[in-house]
């Protein structure tokens, strides 16, 4: 089938079969690596990217439930002249990351708690990133990271 | 497997399941797509429910709560119904798997997939969940308990789906409680669960008690004697170590790589001491 969705902005038409997983169709026929894979299972969070604003697994999504929907991997979250996101200039400044495989997964998931709750507390934040496993271990750093943008966007609303 | 399809009305649903009678139904994906990866199970093909909305939302009609089932856990938490009257549902969708697992999941699909430790199901049990299944021809209705009938085995015939789950509000409990023992809070399958609706009279006896628990047994589990007993009991550690005894005695656990039997059995039973927090204080 062809498969037509918005892509970081843009329309795309791919021809793929429907059964086709949406981490394969992104990383291997569009050439975004920058969503990974890790478990493979819905355990680790690392190929999260947003659906129509929502988080979700690309490792369990079929290229045919991405059609018609709008879609934004972490290669589409910087601005349009590149500027990254507010979210990883927070995990640069903080260390959030060591060796960053996580990082994509990571930033995806709180910019899907930033867009329903803005302010959120530290355990709110732990909790929306509780399905995003880090394995070098760096959570503190990430809800550091996490409570800088939030106080960055206070200050700028004030 | 060759293929997966859509459908956006009900009507196209239908007619993907006449064409493709072996088809299996995905609603949400979360287990069933692992299954199909790990070649546990290998339809030729899927049918994905996400895009029927008359099968989602959560609304009041004729006296009942009516959940369409696929509703998502993150739609039923932010549902201001189930907010305010399915709160024990509620608590129990709260640490269901993960964000995204909720964003993907739906209570639909929880109650098809029919694990012992599936995380709606206790709570459902003792609302009383009455589930419609509906085909292209006909529709009919039946209790959440005769619909499960082992793990993973469901009363559900070829051309048949779950469309809604309705809970009856006869009864208002003041406590809805549950609580789920897990090796971590996120992504855990349960080692133990437990739901309770319960009132408490003046005098702080119960005066009224339901009672379920999951993943220790091959469905939810319910013991209509342990209700009994406690029924007209001090809400008191004295008042209720027999029905603790008595759950212990019930349960049918097995040992897998998240507890051992014995492990179960005993935090299922002691699981009723956490109803003593809702005592009234003296």
């Amino acid at each position: 089938m062809i498969v037509s969705f918005e892509l970081n902005g843009k329309d795309v038409h791919v021809e793929t079969s429907s059964d086709r997983r949406a981490v394969d169709l992104l990383r291997e026929d569009l050439g975004l690596a920058g969503t990974k894979e890790s478990c493979g299972n819905g355990d680790c969070g690392a190929c999260s990217i947003l659906v129509d604003d929502k988080a979700r697994l690309s490792c369990l999504t079929l290229a045919a439930q991405l059609q018609g929907r709008k879609v934004v991997t972490i290669e589409g979250v910087c601005g349009e002249d590149g500027r990254l996101h507010p979210v990883q200039k927070a995990f640069i400044e903080s260390g959030a990351l060591q060796c960053g495989y996580c990082t994509p997964g990571m930033v995806i998931a709180v910019i899907d708690l930033l867009n329903s709750n803005p302010s959120p507390s530290r355990n709110e934040i732990r909790e929306a990133i509780s399905g995003n496993l880090c394995r070098c271990g760096a959570y503190q750093k990430i809800l550091d990271a996490v409570e800088e943008v939030v106080k960055d966007s206070k200050k700028e609303a004030s | 497997m060759s293929h997966a399809l859509v459908p956006t009305k009900l009507e196209e649903l239908w007619a993907y399941i006449a064409e493709n009678p072996e088809a299996m139904l995905c609603a949400g994906g979360t287990d069933l797509l692992v299954k199909i990866r790990s070649r546990s199970v290998t339809p030729d093909c899927l049918i994905c429910l996400e895009r029927l909305d008359d099968l989602k939302g959560v609304r009041f009609e004729a006296g009942e709560i009516i959940i369409g089932a696929l509703t998502t856990h993150r739609e039923l938490l932010h549902d201001p119904i189930v907010q305010r009257d399915l709160s024990i549902l509620a608590s129990a969708v709260q640490n269901l798997g993960s964000p995204p697992i909720r964003n993907m999941g739906t209570l639909g699909g929880n109650i098809v997939t029919a694990s012992p430790a599936g995380d709606t199901l206790a709570p459902l049990y003792i609302l009383k969940a009455r589930l419609k299944i509906r085909s292209k021809e006909s529709s009919r209705s039946v209790p959440i308990e005769s619909f499960i009938l082992g793990p993973g085995k469901v009363d559900l015939r070829a051309g048949e789906i779950l469309s809604e789950i309705a809970i009856n509000q006869d009864s208002r409990f003041t406590v809805n409680h549950f609580e789920k023992v897990g090796r971590r809070n996120a992504l855990a399958c349960s080692v133990v669960s437990m739901a309770a609706l319960m009132n408490i009279a003046e005098d702080n006896t119960i005066s009224e008690i339901r009672l379920a628990w999951g993943s220790v047994g091959p469905t939810i589990m319910r013991f209509g004697d342990v209700e009994r007993l406690l029924e007209g009991r001090q809400l008191t550690v004295r008042g209720i170590e027999d029905a603790i005894r008595k759950v212990q005695q019930s349960v049918s656990p097995i040992a897998d790589t998240r507890a051992s039997a014995d492990y179960r059995r005993d935090v299922a039973g002691r699981l009723l001491l956490r109803l003593l927090s809702y005592a009234s204080s003296r």
